[in-house]
């Protein structure tokens, strides 16, 4: 029985880096940078949320839309301001400043809400279910956060598929010069992206907080460095990919913790991922890099 | 004088930044010490002179993998953090056995060194077959791996030798031993052997190895892999063996730069050696310009001192510090600066062809 919830908690760790994941994965489909401050926008998501529901007294839900709205003006702001005037820099720069980026929001958040941490409560409004005589407790948590997981992928897939937006974001991440010849705004669809990407991180902020209930400002640094090998684990650039490497990545880690020793789990995590880069140097359902002279 | 001028203008180019780079540290070092040693310097900045030696030891060497090899390292700390405690092991093994302080230092940093570099040569393998970002990302795995597991080392030492295990101190199974390092509480009871002026020697040693490499056979086959990798292997340039052996210095530069920086403190945990630090060490090289190791130096000693200066605005001096990081990159980086900068100098050349035209 500890097998299956084990495997359930994994799932739903698993859920949650796949959506931050997503955020990445999405950015860098696009844009070509990797966005180091994804992580710490979770954390100001978290925090907006939190302070909804505390001060506000705000019902849950409520909470969850504010959060991500803030965490959608958020997301834009960055890119008009940071990352829009260094879109023909050396790719470096770019980390750089995000890294820059990422240091603002840990700090400024220090100085907003302290250091003491924030114990998040629960936005799942029902128990938890026990099955088998309670042998097995499934969280109720951990269900929403696996519903969720699965009600984005399925939305983001169709949006970028089928509506005119997502057809463009498609088309700047081919090739954004060909795409602006085609009349797509290039700007605005990263502005886009960035847009779904942290608005996403806000919701992911919430179940996390909402699993993991301690709220500090560097929350947000781990998952984010977990999200990203999730991508790059599945294949940068790919959305079913930052998916199947999230949930991976969630198992792996809840496996190695409960089975191998708690300490080393991180060390495994990220063996795995080397192990699996080595076999398939870009990611499982990443594509192929042709070379040319 | 003249004579002279005409000798200086006709080294070549590196001899050139070769000299600048010496001059700037051992002028630093000329005005620092009698500074420091009559205790004219506050008593944080003095602190910091040690650990300013050592980052600028490790931005020039990751400055050799990220600016001259062209590969983006995230797990620089890692490096620093074997070397850091295998350094304090070293000291601690040859306490009795070397007497001289000076030389146990300096066993400690080749022992450091070493073991980085192996740590090095095992990571360099699988590592230098991936590219670009999954480079990245693997760089930045085997540092949280070292990381992770020297969180739960556990090591000691008595009579019968050197006891290692993983799961606690009791375990080591020693009589009457001496705790070397503890789990997550790091190494304990280090004895303070680094000084300013082993710093000052130890960044001597690393711009001797570093400037010779560069401008070598193997500095120029390591440029031109940067450059061109398949042009470079169409030439009969071994891709792996010199990359390898970039990225092995490095990683010893390192290594001995992290056992120095152990040694300044009485105690250090591995979480000291995360992510952040290297991330850290990045944000000097590139500020300091790739490939550029005066600007390395330069970079790492403004912005390693930069929150001291800031310690006035108290909470906001890693705000500000984080808005003139931003800042600085929009400004050296961003299209339109790079507009008004050719701006600037066509117009100079115009005035100078002017003058040329007058006279």
């Amino acid at each position: 029985m500890t097998f299956i919830s084990n495997l359930i908690s994994g799932i739903s760790l698993g859920s949650v880096y796949a959506i931050i994941a997503l955020g990445y994965t999405m950015v860098y489909g696009i844009a070509k940078m990797l966005n180091f401050a994804h992580g710490d926008v979770i954390m100001v998501g978290a925090y907006v949320a939190f302070c909804s529901m505390a001060y506000l007294n705000l019902p849950p839900i409520v909470a969850i839309v504010i959060a991500m709205i803030a965490c959608t003006l958020l997301g834009i702001i960055i890119e008009g301001l940071a990352y829009r005037p260094l879109r023909k820099a050396s790719s470096l720069a770019v980390l750089i400043t995000a890294i820059g980026v990422s240091y603002f929001l840990q700090n400024a958040a220090l100085l907003i809400w302290g250091s003491t941490p924030k114990t998040f409560s629960s936005v799942v409004g029902f128990d938890s279910i026990s099955l088998l005589d309670g042998k097995l407790i499934i969280t109720a948590e951990s269900i929403v956060t696996v519903i969720a997981c699965i009600i984005i992928m399925i939305g983001l897939t169709l949006f970028t598929k089928k509506t005119r937006i997502g057809k463009g974001m498609r088309a700047v991440s081919e090739d954004k010069d060909a795409a602006e010849l085609m009349g797509i705004n290039v700007n605005v669809t990263i502005s886009i992206t960035f847009a779904i990407g942290s608005a996403l991180a806000a919701i992911a902020g919430v179940l996390l907080c909402s699993a993991y209930p301690i709220l500090i400002p560097t929350t947000g640094s781990m998952p984010g460095i977990k999200a990203f090998t999730a991508a790059v684990f599945g294949g940068i650039g790919s959305i079913p990919g930052a998916m199947l490497g999230g949930i991976l990545l969630g198992i792996i880690e809840i496996f190695s913790k409960s089975y191998i020793s708690t300490e080393l789990s991180d060390a495994i995590v990220f063996a795995v991922l080397i192990l699996v880069l080595l076999i398939k140097p870009t990611g499982l359902l990443g594509k192929k890099i042709t070379e040319k002279v | 004088m003249s004579k002279i001028g005409n000798k200086i203008k006709n080294l070549n180019k590196f001899t050139l930044t070769n000299i600048k780079a010496y001059s700037i540290v051992i002028i630093a070092f000329i005005i620092l010490f009698p500074l420091n040693s009559r205790g004219m310097i506050s008593n944080s900045m003095s602190g910091l002179l040690v650990p300013i030696c050592t980052y600028i030891v490790m931005a020039i060497s990751l400055n050799l993998t990220v600016g001259f090899l062209g590969e983006l390292s995230l797990g620089h700390a890692g490096f620093m953090s074997v070397g850091a405690f295998v350094g304090v092991i070293a000291a601690s093994c040859f306490q009795d056995i070397i007497v001289s302080d000076v030389l146990r230092l300096i066993v400690s940093i080749i022992f450091g060194g070493f073991f980085a570099g192996i740590a090095g040569f095992i990571i360099g393998i699988p590592v230098l077959r991936l590219r670009g970002d999954y480079l990245a990302i693997v760089t930045l795995a085997f540092g949280e791996i070292i990381k992770n597991i020297i969180n739960c080392l556990y090591v000691g030492i008595d009579a019968a030798g050197l006891h290692m295990g993983m799961t606690s101190i009791e375990a080591l199974g020693m009589t009457n031993g001496r705790i070397i390092i503890n789990g997550p509480q790091g190494a304990v009871g280090i004895t303070k052997l680094s000084s300013f002026t082993a710093g000052v020697i130890l960044i001597l040693f690393t711009l001797f190895v570093v400037l010779n490499l560069v401008n070598s056979k193997t500095g120029r086959a390591v440029t031109a892999i940067r450059d061109n990798a398949i042009a470079a292997e169409s030439v009969g340039i071994g891709i792996t063996r010199y990359k390898l052996t970039a990225f092995i210095v490095s990683a010893v530069l390192a290594g001995m730069a992290g056992a120095l920086y152990a040694m300044n403190f009485s105690s250090i945990v591995a979480k000291k050696f995360d992510f952040n630090t290297s991330i850290l060490i990045l944000v000097f090289v590139v500020l300091g310009g790739m490939g550029n190791i005066v600007g390395s130096i330069i970079a790492t000693a403004v912005l390693y001192i930069l929150p001291e200066l800031l310690r006035e605005f108290s909470d906001y001096r890693m705000l500000i510090y984080a808005i003139v990081l931003i800042l600085v990159m929009l400004i050296t980086n961003s299209e339109k600066t790079k507009q008004i900068k050719e701006q600037i100098l066509l117009k100079l050349s115009r005035n100078k062809n002017k003058q040329r035209q007058e006279e």
